[in-house]
């Protein structure tokens, strides 16, 4: 019985134009076969790990509480649920705001994101600022920035009152 | 024969183990490598640690959001063995990346990315990369809340990129905001894909020291020729070479038991970092910033210009990482000699000088406010040694705490650093250039002219006006702070 080095070393004496031929196909049958099963397997999961970058939360809007809970010229943190959170997600489905009243029925939302590299800015009441911790960014009570490498004003959510509460639309997470 | 060599003869002989890795084993080797060519190999014992230990993690840790947290306590503090494995995991990546560091930092002295070596160098440079994000997306998968902010701030930092900079940030969170799916996804990348890349790229960079030999110790006046370096090679091993196993490798088995008794103590001594608050992004009381090994990069971010951050905060990875590729293909031959190439020396003395210097910074984070800053005690408002402070003063000194002054300015050793020192800032400002300050800002101080009443603005300049370096040194007064 011949080994295989045998039978590999007496294979070129033997070839001709048609098992060349007939070589060349199987190559390519096996590489176009084997490439067709890595899509098959692979598209699938691709499309999976990329399907956050097509697919968008539905915005909704959610209370954080009656008007009169606000005191004018305060600015004070609400917590509300994102849109639609995985049952799984514990609590993390949760989101802050840092929510001002500046009148009657005028309320603003800021992101509680430094708009720097989003870190989570503390309001500071007595004087009247937002600080960030993590690179010493400032914002003034109405979300200018006052200092520090900020590149832009604090980010705000959609507020509005209905039947006496203070509602705030969903957003992404303002960063980047 | 006894029963155990034959078994292990029929083994043998069945599965050829020995003659598929005996030549592997004891392939040679040139003579007279030194301890700093177990490098690479340390590397890699401190990879398979995170292997053994991650394994071990991953039979406790739960991939939920609502429930990781809870699971790392349990792992932490009730699990048999669960303190010291998560140790030896968390210092077995720090292991990882001071090794890879080090082995990198060799390969570049000795010039051992010259030819043919180009590809064991880029292999090399991919590893660097893999191992800092196995080491970013360890520090998540502890799901504090530390983890939650450090995940938003790795999007924020995606999300700078040009055009795909929003795609990026959905991508990184696995949606809007950090939810459910973003904890599993995680850790995906941390047990299953990142480290099959490692494997990959282990296997290559191994087949590649088997496929060129490994690198014999350069010598002054000795280049490299790519026309007759393999010749050369092979002539000199045949001479100075000596077999892989034992002779080279016991020094590598050395190294490595040695670091692995080194983790064992300090994750027995030490332990891993206590775990901090829930992962609940609405506590905002947060300050995230990443392990040792990453907060050097820290700083850079801190520091970097604000007008040209855009450019500089995604341009320096990728202008340092472009730089690591194009080295040997900048210099692939020539000396390999460090007495020849001083300026290697000098980029290497360079580099350990600039990430130091950027580590003690990240580790003091001047530029943080204190929010912790304690207010001023009555010894350091009665500054003046003759007399008690006003009443004024003291008013001052409350609305310098109480209005964040004390977050950014250091009086006597209590508050941060972010701003001028302003112990003895009475001696070299007026009233009137405080005052301008004060309400108008700049040099990137808040201006509180619209947070400050004329008499708070009064207490606060008299207060900082009676900050003069004391005549006479009080015990307890200059060195008592605390932040």
């Amino acid at each position: 019985m011949a080994t295989n080095t045998e039978v590999t070393s007496q294979v070129p004496a033997q070839e001709d134009t048609a098992t060349l031929s007939r070589r060349q196909f199987l190559t390519r049958l096996s590489v176009g076969l084997g490439g067709l099963g890595a899509a098959i397997v692979g598209l699938p999961v691709i499309g999976f790990l990329l399907g956050p970058l097509f697919r968008r939360s539905p915005q909704a809007w959610r209370g954080v509480g009656a008007v009169d809970k606000f005191q004018i010229g305060q600015t004070v943190e609400v917590t509300f649920l994102d849109p639609s959170p995985l049952p799984w997600a514990g609590v993390a489905a949760g989101t802050a705001a840092w929510l001002r009243r500046d009148g009657q029925d005028q309320f603003r939302a800021f992101a509680v994101n430094c708009t720097h590299l989003g870190c989570p800015v503390r309001w500071l009441p007595d004087a009247s600022l937002f600080m960030c911790p993590c690179h010493g960014g400032v914002f003034y009570h109405d979300g200018k920035v006052a200092a520090g490498p900020p590149p832009r004003p604090l980010s705000e959510y959609e507020v509005r009152v209905n039947n006496g509460q203070v509602e705030i639309l969903t957003s992404p997470t303002p960063i980047g | 024969m006894g029963l155990l060599k034959r078994a292990w003869l029929w083994f043998d002989d069945r599965s050829g183990v020995s003659k598929a890795i005996g030549p592997v084993a004891t392939h040679a080797v040139p003579r007279g490598s030194a301890w700093s060519w177990a490098l690479g190999s340390a590397t890699l014992f401190a990879f398979l640690v995170q292997v053994v230990t991650g394994i071990g993690l991953a039979t406790a840790y739960v991939t939920s959001t609502a429930d990781a947290y809870q699971s790392l306590q349990f792992i932490s503090h009730e699990a048999t063995f669960g303190h010291l494995i998560r140790g030896m995991h968390y210092w077995g990546a720090s292991a990882m990346v001071l090794f890879i560091g080090l082995h990198m930092a060799q390969v570049f002295l000795i010039a051992a990315y010259k030819f043919p070596r180009e590809l064991n160098w880029l292999s090399g440079v991919a590893l660097l990369g893999v191992t800092l994000a196995m080491g970013f997306t360890g520090q998540l998968l502890r799901w504090d809340q530390t983890a939650v902010w450090s995940v938003i701030v790795a999007a924020a930092q995606a999300g700078r990129a040009p055009v795909v900079g929003q795609a990026l940030v959905h991508f990184i969170l696995a949606g809007d905001t950090v939810g459910g799916a973003t904890l599993t996804r995680f850790f995906a990348y941390h047990v299953f894909f990142v480290p099959a890349l490692i494997f990959g790229l282990v296997g290559l960079h191994l087949f590649l020291v088997l496929h060129h030999g490994v690198s014999e110790p350069p010598k002054a006046g000795r280049p490299v020729d790519p026309k007759t370096y393999r010749r050369w090679y092979h002539d000199y091993l045949k001479t100075e070479g000596v077999p892989f196993w034992p002779d080279s490798a016991w020094r590598d088995v050395v190294v490595g038991v040695g670091m692995l008794v080194v983790l064992v103590g300090l994750a027995a001594v030490v332990g891993a970092p206590e775990l901090g608050k829930p992962p609940d992004p609405t506590l905002l009381d947060a300050y995230p910033r990443p392990d040792w090994y990453l907060l050097w990069y820290f700083a850079v971010l801190a520091l970097l210009p604000t007008n040209l951050e855009d450019y500089l905060i995604l341009l320096l990875p990728a202008i340092a990482g472009a730089l690591l590729v194009a080295l040997p293909f900048i210099s692939n031959r020539g000396e390999r000699s460090a007495l020849r190439r001083p300026w290697a020396m000098g980029i290497v003395l360079i580099v350990i000088v600039m990430i130091s210097t950027l580590w003690i910074k990240g580790d003091q984070a001047p530029w943080s406010p204190a929010f912790t800053a304690q207010a001023l005690p009555p010894a350091v408002i009665q500054n003046q040694a003759s007399a008690l402070a006003s009443e004024v003063v003291v008013t001052g000194a409350g609305l310098f705490h109480s209005k964040g002054c004390e977050n950014c300015h250091m009086v006597a050793g209590y508050g941060g650093q972010r701003g001028p020192n302003l112990t003895a800032v009475g001696q070299r400002l007026s009233q009137a250039q405080m005052t301008t300050r004060i309400l108008n800002g700049g040099n990137n101080m808040p201006a509180y002219g619209g947070s400050l009443t004329p008499d708070q603005l009064n207490a606060l300049v008299a207060f900082l006006s009676s900050r003069r370096p004391p005549a006479v040194t009080q015990p307890g007064v200059a060195s008592g702070g605390s932040q």
